[in-house]
């Protein structure tokens, strides 16, 4: 299992689920951070916040936020 | 969820209503919402509060075939879950509010995730339009949109529109009428949930109809609850017998997984919009926004652009503001000789009220209005191209320290301009504790009016070096944000863990009108809190230092100030200083206003402190209590008049404490 702020810059994965309290979970799947959607990481410096493509837009996480999103599979870099 | 077609409030709307028709606006944040409103509304906007919230609402008016049509601003908001004041405003308007129709403004270039909202707008008892707005950004960037099938595929109106050039206004306006006069299908095709919680969903609804109020519709109610929607089941607790609400509870219990399985419905059906109305998906090719953001978002060249663009607007700022303000200073003098003149035959104290009080008072708040402006019209463009998210997301690792994030420097960047505004856009952080700590730490920025008495003294006390002074009294204001936020961060907000999300919105040009109308609400706000409070509070001053006899030394202020010499003699001041820097309590301007009461020409404080006591005094004016309207603001945001006055005790410790300080060991040399 891999949480979202583990990939890399330029990598892409497709969410698993979420985990977390109803608050940060109900925010996240708003934003498009549903099961079965591709996501694409676009910074992260592995440390601070990054900056992920979800649903044409991007967004930025808090790295607690991250790891709240739990991936299936990973697509090569 | 068949039962959503029956929902026929909007269709009772749509025939009986068509003399003073109200509209609410809805989108979510970024998709030009504020542009359709002015484009709609023009200059007929009324900018308030929500009654009994402090969020901003704003109301305009157009015309369109002699009917007059009201515009209500809802708060842009990603959905309509209680997440935020914001969400359960923007509900609670049209559950209650019932408006006429619904305009639901969507970013073309982005359909994915703004139909999102219209997802959960359908489910409420108001027709909608859909207002298809950034048509020209989608064409930019190669899609292609054909709103007719889109049109087609939800069942409402769609109008394509790019607000922003002028497009698409007059088909809106006209379709609100036709919708209204009942000259348009209206068959909205909503989103319908999976079948796995299909029959967990009739169990709620059974469980709550009876107890609902009569505004709520049933099916949207019930999905509310099945999402976990605490407004809601705060009020459904309220009202539930204990049997019905535990079998409830037991019932979300179970199904907790619904509330992922809802929104990827929701999503699901806008992939299925999306998918019917674009004929033909974006160019591989790299966007602007990309682009940009190989720079912006650089973890060295960001932050080094930020620095280099605050320090450009900062110093824009200034050097544009400080001649306009000599010049008007200067015409506001002569006004007051002239006025003297014609006031020779009136009795002193009128002429004291009248010229020091009235026309000084006035011209404090002239004489400052070209900072603001040109403050406020930067700010906004660092809003309105998108920057300024950028700004949160370079700043939240510095934020942390604090036990804050990046959303947190936007209100502080505010309160350059003005703490009341900076204060207000603390409602932008979602945890109470993390909006407590940054409304505390607001007061520590140097707001302009601080910074205009700064520009004003400094160079009196410290003549050629007066530059370097200012730089290290607004460095030092600003170290004690970080030193106060750290300490608090670990003491009394210990542990406080904030939730950072944030849509990074695509770059785009500002719009002139957008921009020329944020700058006019503001700049008009703070003349209406200045005409009345400065105003007041210059003419008080001015008959405190007139009366008994006419003679400021021996008026009631100076018998005020003289219990207050020992105090003043601690920071090595004359008494003067310290009545100066008292009455900036009430507005921060007000140091000049009395110190031009007493000393009538302030050249003549030339000289008159030691550098240890000047420094110690700036210091002291820099953190002394924020004013009254900050502190009305504050009483207001933190709901709690015990932290407000803590608060203005810190400061006042503070601001009294360093002054004496620096000039005590100062003396010890």
């Amino acid at each position: 299992m891999m949480s979202l702020e583990n990939l890399k810059a330029g990598q892409k994965g497709v969410i698993a689920g979420l985990h977390g309290g109803h608050g940060v979970v109900s925010r996240l799947a708003t934003l498009g951070f549903t099961p079965g959607v591709q996501v694409e990481m676009v910074r992260n410096h592995g440390h601070g916040p990054v900056i992920v493509a979800v649903r044409g837009s991007q967004v930025a996480l808090g790295r607690g936020e991250a790891a709240h999103v739990i991936l299936v599979s990973l697509e090569g870099a | 969820m068949s039962e959503c077609h029956s929902l026929s409030a909007g269709h009772r709307a749509l025939a009986i209503r068509t003399d003073a028709p109200v509209i609410a606006l809805a989108g979510q944040p970024n998709v030009g919402k504020t542009t359709v409103f002015n484009a709609l509304t023009g200059m007929n906007q009324h900018v308030g509060n929500w009654p009994g919230k402090t969020v901003e609402q704003k109301r305009g008016v157009w015309s369109y075939q002699e009917v007059e049509y009201t515009l209500v601003d809802l708060p842009g908001t990603y959905s309509l879950t209680s997440n935020s004041e914001e969400e359960r405003i923007a509900r609670e308007f049209i559950l209650n509010e019932r408006p006429d129709v619904v305009i639901a403004v969507v970013d073309a270039a982005n359909l994915e995730r703004s139909l999102y909202l219209v997802a959960e707008l359908l489910l409420l008892p108001a027709p909608i339009v859909l207002a298809l707005n950034m048509m020209d950004v989608a064409e930019g960037e190669g899609l292609q949109i054909e709103p007719h099938v889109l049109e087609a595929a939800l069942g409402i109106p769609v109008v394509p529109m790019a607000a922003g050039r002028g497009r698409g206004i007059e088909g809106l306006r006209s379709t609100v009428a036709r919708l209204l006069r009942g000259e348009l299908p209206y068959t909205p095709q909503r989103p319908v949930i999976l079948p796995a919680h299909a029959e967990v969903l009739e169990q709620v609804t059974a469980l709550i109809t009876p107890y609902l109020p009569t505004t709520y519709p049933q099916p949207w109610a019930a999905l509310k609850v099945l999402e976990g929607d605490s407004a809601l089941l705060e009020l459904l607790q309220a009202r539930l017998p204990a049997a019905p609400w535990q079998s409830l509870q037991s019932l979300l219990h179970k199904h907790e997984d619904a509330l992922l399985d809802i929104i990827g419905a929701r999503y699901a059906w806008v992939a299925r919009m999306v998918r019917a109305a674009v004929a033909q998906p974006p160019t591989g090719e790299l966007s602007w926004t990309r682009r940009l953001d190989r720079i912006f978002t650089h973890p060295l060249w960001g932050s080094l652009s930020l620095l280099a663009i605050l320090g450009a607007a900062f110093g824009l700022t200034y050097r544009l503001a400080l001649p306009i303000q000599g010049w008007l200073a200067a015409g506001m003098a002569w006004l007051g000789t002239q006025a003297e003149g014609w006031l020779a035959p009136a009795p002193g104290w009128v002429r004291a009220l009248l010229v020091q009080g009235v026309l000084g008072g006035t011209g404090m708040v002239i004489t400052f209005l070209p900072l603001l402006a040109i403050f406020y019209i930067l700010l906004a463009l660092l809003e309105d191209t998108g920057y300024m998210a950028r700004i949160a997301y370079l700043m939240d690792t510095v934020m942390h320290t604090l036990g804050l994030h990046g959303k947190s420097f936007m209100p502080l960047l505010l309160g350059f301009g003005c703490n009341v505004p900076a204060v207000l856009g603390t409602r932008i952080i979602e945890s109470r504790q993390g909006r407590l700590l940054t409304a505390i730490l607001v007061p520590l920025v140097p707001c302009a009016a601080r910074l205009a008495v700064l520009g004003t003294l400094a160079p009196l006390f410290f003549g050629t070096d007066a530059v370097w002074a200012m730089m290290g009294l607004v460095l030092f204001n600003l170290g004690l944000v970080f030193v106060l936020g750290i300490v608090l961060h670990h003491t009394l907000f210990r542990g406080e863990k904030v939730a950072f999300v944030m849509e990074m919105p695509l770059y785009h040009v500002p719009n002139p009108r957008t921009l020329a109308l944020y700058v006019w609400h503001n700049v008009r706000a703070f003349v209406q809190k200045a005409a009345t409070v400065i105003l007041v509070v210059s003419v008080g001053m001015a008959a405190l230092s007139y009366f008994p006899n006419g003679d400021p030394l021996t008026s009631y202020m100076a018998q005020l100030g003289q219990a207050l010499e020992p105090l003043a003699r601690l920071m090595g001041v004359p008494w003067p200083l310290l009545m100066a820097l008292l009455s900036s309590f009430i507005a921060k301007e007000n140091t000049l206003a009395t110190l031009g009461v007493i000393y009538g020409d302030l050249n003549s404080l030339q000289n008159l402190l030691t550098p240890a006591a000047a420094l110690g005094y700036l210091v002291a004016q820099m953190v002394f209590i924020p004013c009254a309207a900050t502190v009305a603001t504050l009483r207001q945001e933190l709901a709690s008049w015990r932290i407000t006055l803590a608060v203005i005790a810190l400061y006042l410790v503070l601001s009294l404490g360093s002054g004496v300080l620096i000039y005590q060991l100062s003396q010890l040399w």
